[in-house]
């Protein structure tokens, strides 16, 4: 079992101070195996910090983010799934799930994280999973109205990923779980 | 005499003192064992004569009265024995010991009988107490005094005619009690005093320290006077506190002044203190009188010079040959007072030189006393801030005696009549006053303001402060306020606040500064008008502009960034729900953050656009609402200020992130259905992009950007829109790199064909961009087969064919399925050529997208049916 931290959009400090104290307080070192971000962190102050929730920590680069060397995106294995990380300006229409899965083909992988929108999406993807974790800070967009802060953890076993969604609204932290196995059909439980 | 030699012949001195006492005592210990009690008191004041000595120092002294002590302890023992079996009167040894035929012995002996007599109750305690302590006026040497006042202290503790105390007599003896004690008191202070004139001038130091050792035997009277049961507040206030300060006053002598003033706050309670504030702090400013002219005196040495640069020269020499970095240390400071003096000179003038000079003086280091007229201060106020904090039912008191009044005038009197005490003195009695007036009066926000008032008045006509001490200090006390109220906001009120602060150096001011945010942050205070905005940012000036003068060429790089991300946190914290107020906090911060330089706005200018932009939607919604109606605040407005301010970056230039920042802006202005304000942003945009933005990386993120917004926006007419996409289609052929040509160009596809939108379909468009990208995509490959001498990547085939795919799926006529199978033939054949390189990741993605084909043509329906012509083996 590993817990994977998929996150972005932090926009900090140009759009939000910081994170939510109660993402803050939920999100402690050493719990989380893998964090990955997809991007518009977006100074290095923030780095740093999600380097000490965990030191595995793969970053793609935001149209923000005042660090170039980020690449623009990146793929890697945890278990049995290949994940793929983008930020997603890249992806034109914004958010359009049909160009999504062509970036999930061409980086040929089960399970696609992007960012950009703002907005939390979760979707079964022939044969894969497209997820976008939102932004941790509820930061401003001008693509999604009335954005709640929101981040995403991923629980790998074998082949099998439960995907938990946690929004904050209203001051109060909700949680989802999307159930996905590979290669085996899938479904949705609220 | 050396040292080590001194200290042999005292050890020496002392050793035949104590052998001395030992050899009395055992003839005095055989002869009370055989009742000769004449034989006894003889012995026992030839042991007691051992006390007479002058060669002791006090701490040796201390040990020889100790072992005479202790024998007299079983000679009283033997005494009340004596008595109480009747083998004599007491009333007749009382007489009998006084035919002891030195001084002191004698005095040691009656005070011995006195405690038995008064035990006895023959006679009112009230008058033997009386009689010996005239008595002791006998011992005029201050060692020897001293001690024997102190054993008259010790023995009669227990035998003071207090209330309820077995001795009381008749008619009020409490204040026979207190009169006893004080008048010992003030005897054992004067010999105390006078202690510092015996002896030699040079070993004046030497006096000094011994003295302050013996400093507790004085103070345990005023220990003995607040034990008394019958003190009560009225008779503290009526007759005791004024007496011991009287003493204290008139007794002119620094060192006794201070240690007790400190004793009387240590010993007696706080409510006391509270209740008698006015008695206690008018005694303070005389103290300092005195203490400026004793020191004076001491200084005699000095000769009084005639002309300051002769005191200089006069402390140096001298202070030469007493110490060696020291002196080096004050013949800078020497200097750099008469460097500033120019400044204080008129200060200096109405103090006369005498003061001046006396000021100055040298020894003053050397001399300096263990407790101060600040440390007295800072005490008071201390116990009286935790006596507060004890119970609030205490606090009408407070209030009730004016204590913050009586307080503050005393400690300006202070600071007034003590011009050269430095900064940190005062700030440091400011710091005490402020925690006082925090903790007693926590709603008193002009008490606050006062102190700091007062810190500026005394700071005022100095250039930045450069002591670290006061300067530590200074940020103690503007971090008090802080702290007590997790509120900003409450200093924000206080008109000084920023006056204090502006007496940091630059570095320091913004440390001040950076606490300011964090408390603000920390607290998620709100500041919400445009009035503490304007407030605030006056306080972290430092932080927002290059204040007059200050260098930047030091600057640590790292903590700018962190000062001003700090900055740009904070103005998420400026906000007021109401739309008006918030537009007025908006252009007070754009006043403010324009200021800041070339260096500050990338990091200030995001913020505050993006604080406007999310007012901007708050109006969108309300827009019908406000009717036909003149409100001050609406999205034309702030799409103004907007302009104003990206603009402003942008020539800092930081192209690429005001491109960033028009681009959000015109998407906002699409929202609110303003074409016009729209299409300027977009104009901005692409002035930049052409004109700014060199990178060719920059490049591809920029076009992707701008591909995207227009991509959204759907207010633009015919024309404009035809201008913009031409525009960028254009852009997107040009840029530097085939790769990014191609992806930018089939990304344009989608300008032409918006799926919700009935007015953009333009399928025919849509495929000449397509087709534009496989040429760029073959000329990519040609290019590749020239520089390299094999066959670039068909990645981007493989892409374009996903793009066919895409708006073959939304119904686009021109894409047809044969356009499609030509297309996947073509890559097949790529990748089957000879001089084709083996790329598993073009191998994976065309396999995937050939599975997707398969995948839609299972799915069955009306896309099953689009799907079926497609051959994909």
């Amino acid at each position: 079992m590993v817990l994977v931290l998929a996150l972005g959009d932090l926009h900090i400090p140009h759009r939000a101070p910081d994170l939510p104290a109660k993402f803050k307080s939920m999100l402690v070192p050493g719990k989380i195996q893998h964090i990955i971000c997809t991007g518009n962190l977006c100074i290095k102050e923030v780095h740093d910090y999600l380097k000490s929730l965990c030191p595995d920590l793969h970053v793609t680069r935001g149209e923000y983010d005042e660090d170039a060397r980020y690449p623009e995106n990146k793929t890697l294995t945890i278990g049995q799934f290949k994940l793929g990380i983008c930020h997603g300006h890249q992806v034109i229409p914004w958010g359009d799930l049909d160009s999504l899965a062509m970036l999930q083909r061409q980086l040929d992988v089960d399970i696609l994280v992007t960012g950009h929108t703002h907005q939390f999406k979760a979707y079964k993807h022939e044969g894969g999973v497209v997820i976008n974790p939102g932004s941790a800070t509820g930061a401003y967009s001008s693509i999604t109205y009335d954005v709640n802060p929101s981040f995403v953890l991923m629980d790998i076993d074998g082949l099998r990923v439960v995907v938990y969604v946690y929004e904050l609204i209203d001051g109060e932290v909700k949680v989802d779980k999307i159930d996905f196995k590979k290669n085996a059909t899938t479904h949705v439980s609220h | 005499m050396a040292p080590d030699a001194a200290a042999e012949d005292e050890d020496k001195w002392l050793a035949e003192g104590v052998a001395g006492i030992q050899h009395n005592a055992f003839y005095m210990h055989r002869s009370l064992d055989s009742n000769n009690l004449k034989e006894a008191l003889k012995f026992s004041a030839q042991m007691l004569s051992e006390l007479r000595t002058s060669r002791l120092s006090p701490h040796k002294y201390y040990e020889l009265y100790m072992r005479a002590f202790d024998e007299l302890r079983k000679l009283e023992l033997f005494f009340r024995e004596e008595t109480s079996r009747g083998n004599c009167s007491v009333v007749d040894l009382y007489e009998l010991v006084q035919h002891a035929g030195n001084v002191l012995p004698r005095l040691y002996l009656l005070c011995t009988v006195g405690s038995v007599y008064i035990k006895s109750k023959e006679a009112p305690a009230k008058d033997l107490l009386k009689d010996l302590v005239e008595m002791c006026r006998g011992v005029q040497h201050p060692l020897r005094g001293l001690f024997l006042r102190s054993y008259l202290s010790q023995i009669s503790r227990d035998k003071l005619p207090d209330i309820g105390s077995e001795y009381e007599g008749d008619a009020d003896t409490v204040n026979d009690a207190v009169e006893f004690v004080l008048q010992n008191f003030i005897e054992m202070n004067k010999l105390w005093v006078r202690m510092q004139h015996q002896g030699p001038f040079r070993e004046k130091e030497k006096r000094e320290k011994e003295r302050n050792e013996l400093r507790d035997l004085v103070g345990k009277n005023l220990h003995v006077l607040s034990q008394i049961e019958g003190v009560d507040l009225d008779m503290y206030k009526e007759s005791v506190l004024p007496r011991v300060l009287e003493q204290v006053v008139n007794c002119k002598d620094e060192l006794a002044q201070f240690y007790l003033m400190d004793c009387i706050i240590q010993v007696f309670p706080d409510e006391y203190h509270l209740q008698t504030l006015e008695t206690l702090l008018s005694a303070c400013p005389q103290l300092q009188l005195h203490h400026q002219k004793s020191s004076c005196s001491d200084e005699g040495l000095l000769s009084q010079p005639q002309h300051p640069g002769e005191a200089v020269a006069v402390a140096v020499s001298c202070s030469n040959t007493v110490e060696g970095e020291g002196a080096q240390h004050l013949c800078r400071r020497e200097k750099r007072r008469q460097g500033s003096r120019g400044e204080q000179e008129e200060e200096r003038r109405r103090r006369g030189r005498q003061q001046l000079l006396c000021s100055r003086g040298i020894l003053e280091k050397q001399l300096r006393p263990t407790v101060d007229i600040k440390t007295v201060l800072s005490q008071l106020m201390d116990r009286l801030s935790n006596y507060a904090a004890s119970s609030t039912e205490v606090l009408p008191e407070f209030l009730q005696v004016e204590a913050f009044a009586k307080l503050n005038s005393a400690i300006g009197k202070v600071i007034e009549a003590q011009v050269d005490m430095p900064s940190v003195g005062a700030i440091t009695l400011f710091v005490s006053l402020l925690t006082f007036a925090l903790r007693v009066h926590p709603d008193r926000l002009d008490y606050v303001d006062q102190v700091l008032g007062a810190c500026v008045k005394k700071l005022s006509g100095k250039a930045k402060l450069e002591d670290s001490k006061a300067t530590k200090q200074i940020v103690a006390l503007l971090s008090a306020p802080l702290e007590k109220y997790n509120s900003v906001v409450t200093a924000l009120e206080l008109p000084n606040y920023a006056q204090v602060m502006d007496h940091l150096d630059s570095g320091t001011n913004k440390v001040m500064a950076m606490v300011i945010i964090q408390s603000i942050m920390k607290n998620t205070t709100c500041i919400s008008t445009a009035d503490k905005v304007e407030a605030l940012f006056e306080l972290i000036k430092g932080l927002i502009r290059d204040i007059d003068g200050a260098q930047d060429d030091e600057l640590d790089e790292e903590d700018f960034k962190e000062e001003q991300n700090s900055v740009a946190r904070l103005i998420h914290i400026l906000h007021n729900d109401d739309p008006d107020e918030m537009l007025k906090i908006i252009c007070a911060v754009q006043k403010h953050i324009l200021l800041g330089g070339p260096k500050r706005l990338p990091f200030t200018v995001p913020p505050l656009v993006f604080s406007a932009l999310k007012l901007v939607r708050r109006l969108q919604g309300q827009d019908g609402d406000v009717g036909g109606e003149e409100v001050p605040a609406t999205p034309k407005k702030i799409f103004q200020i907007l302009h104003q301010t990206i603009e402003a970056l942008s020539s800092v230039p930081s192209p690429e992130l005001a491109l960033r920042l028009y681009l959000q802006c015109a998407e906002a202005a699409n929202d609110c259905d303003v074409e016009p304000v729209a299409y300027e942003f977009f104009t901005q945009a692409f002035v930049l992009y052409e004109e700014e933005v060199t990178d060719s990386k920059a490049q591809v993120t920029a076009i992707h950007l701008i591909i995207g917004t227009l991509q959204r926006m759907n207010i633009f007419g015919v024309e404009n829109r035809d201008t913009l996409t031409h525009k960028t289609t254009g852009y997107s052929a040009k840029l530097l790199k085939k790769p990014d040509q191609c992806r930018a160009v089939y990304a344009c596809s989608h300008l032409f064909w918006i799926d919700d939108q009935d007015g953009t379909k333009d399928g025919e468009r849509v495929l000449l961009c397509l087709k534009r990208a496989l040429r760029i995509a073959n000329a990519a490959q040609q290019m590749a087969n020239a520089t390299k001498g094999s066959s670039g990547s068909v990645a981007l085939f493989i892409e374009i064919l996903n793009k066919y795919l895409y708006f073959f799926e939304k119904g686009n006529p021109q894409i047809t399925s044969s356009v499609i199978q030509g297309l996947i033939e073509l890559i097949t054949t790529e990748m089957q050529s000879e001089n084709a390189t083996s790329e598993p990741s073009a191998d994976a993605f065309f396999a995937r997208t050939l599975r997707y084909i398969e995948f839609q043509q299972q799915k069955g329906g009306s896309v099953a049916e689009k799907y079926e012509a497609i051959k994909v083996s």
